[in-house]
């Protein structure tokens, strides 16, 4: 469950509301954004994209496009989640499969 | 040489296309530009201002070619949610995100797309039929990113789930009806192939 570090809420009773649940922030933890694997894109095409958008050199994006084709995901970048959904917006762009979700270990 | 893009001397690539081929990938790429739409405002918007700031969609689009270009951003594939909670979190952080991000997604997607049949039709015919595609490197970009979008959205239409379903495909008897589709889903990975390879930093 979620920890809340915030001065404990006047209310006694509260309604645990699905809204409420995710509402509380996690600052400490990291976001990432993950790049899945299918069929359609290129590996060349990925590979490109990864050395385009992020910056990152031919070999490490090789790497990255590597574990994306051979364990079906990569984690391609990390940070902020505002820092996350533009990245995945991007990915969104070029047509590769990305997600971004919390890195809880 | 017919099928494969070659680097430009000085950046930017160029293909020799007959005219059957050019009219394949207009056509396809016109069919992508009415599967996106016009986009927020259609054809004239009665205020931009308006336009700028209108939120996109919730929900995730029905068609599956239009729910491959634009996935949910929060649903894992692999992890399903561990709880309900979870996996009501998930939908409502995909549906925000799509909210303020669809729109501008579909409007890239329409400008790559637009520019492809663009340069398309400012092809001049050569004596034989067809044409030498030269494109500027911002256009190799744009042609890069359609001819991806093409792809994806063929595969969709096809069902391509997996790498075995791209072995498959590759040995569909000729009256198979899919035939057609899937030469031209080869056919455009080489074209793709070649044209990232002149594009690679």
């Amino acid at each position: 469950m979620v920890t809340v570090t915030s001065p404990a809420p006047v209310e006694i009773e509260r309604t645990e509301s699905a809204e409420e649940v995710f509402a509380v922030p996690e600052p400490d933890v990291p976001w990432v954004t993950i790049v899945h694997n299918d069929p359609v894109n290129l590996m060349s095409y990925v590979t490109y994209v990864f050395q385009t958008y992020f910056g990152y050199s031919k070999d490490k994006a090789t790497k990255l496009m590597l574990d994306v084709h051979h364990k079906g995901r990569a984690v391609v970048s990390s940070g902020s989640r505002e820092e996350m959904e533009r990245d995945v917006q991007a990915m969104h762009g070029y047509g590769l499969w990305a997600t971004l979700q919390q890195d809880r270990k | 040489m017919p099928g494969h893009f070659e680097p430009l001397p000085g950046g930017g690539a160029a293909v020799a296309l007959d005219d059957v081929e050019i009219s394949i990938i207009r056509s396809l790429a016109v069919q992508l530009l009415e599967l996106i739409g016009p986009g927020p405002g259609g054809d004239a918007p009665a205020d931009p201002l308006a336009e700028l700031f209108a939120e996109g969609p919730s929900e995730p689009p029905a068609d599956p070619v239009l729910r491959r270009l634009f996935p949910d951003a929060y649903s894992d594939p692999e992890k399903a949610p561990d709880s309900p909670a979870q996996a009501e979190e998930r939908r409502a952080h995909s549906a925000e995100f799509r909210r303020y991000t669809e729109n501008d997604l579909r409007a890239g997607k329409r400008e790559n797309a637009l520019a492809v049949i663009r340069s398309l039709d400012a092809l001049a015919p050569v004596d034989e039929g067809g044409a030498v595609l030269k494109l500027t490197p911002e256009e190799s970009r744009r042609w890069l990113n359609s001819l991806n979008d093409l792809r994806l959205a063929i595969g969709a239409r096809l069902e391509i789930t997996d790498e075995d379903d791209t072995e498959l495909l590759y040995r569909l008897p000729d009256e198979d009806p899919r035939k057609p589709m899937v030469m031209a889903y080869l056919w455009l990975g080489g074209l793709q192939e070649t044209l990232v390879s002149t594009l690679m930093p």
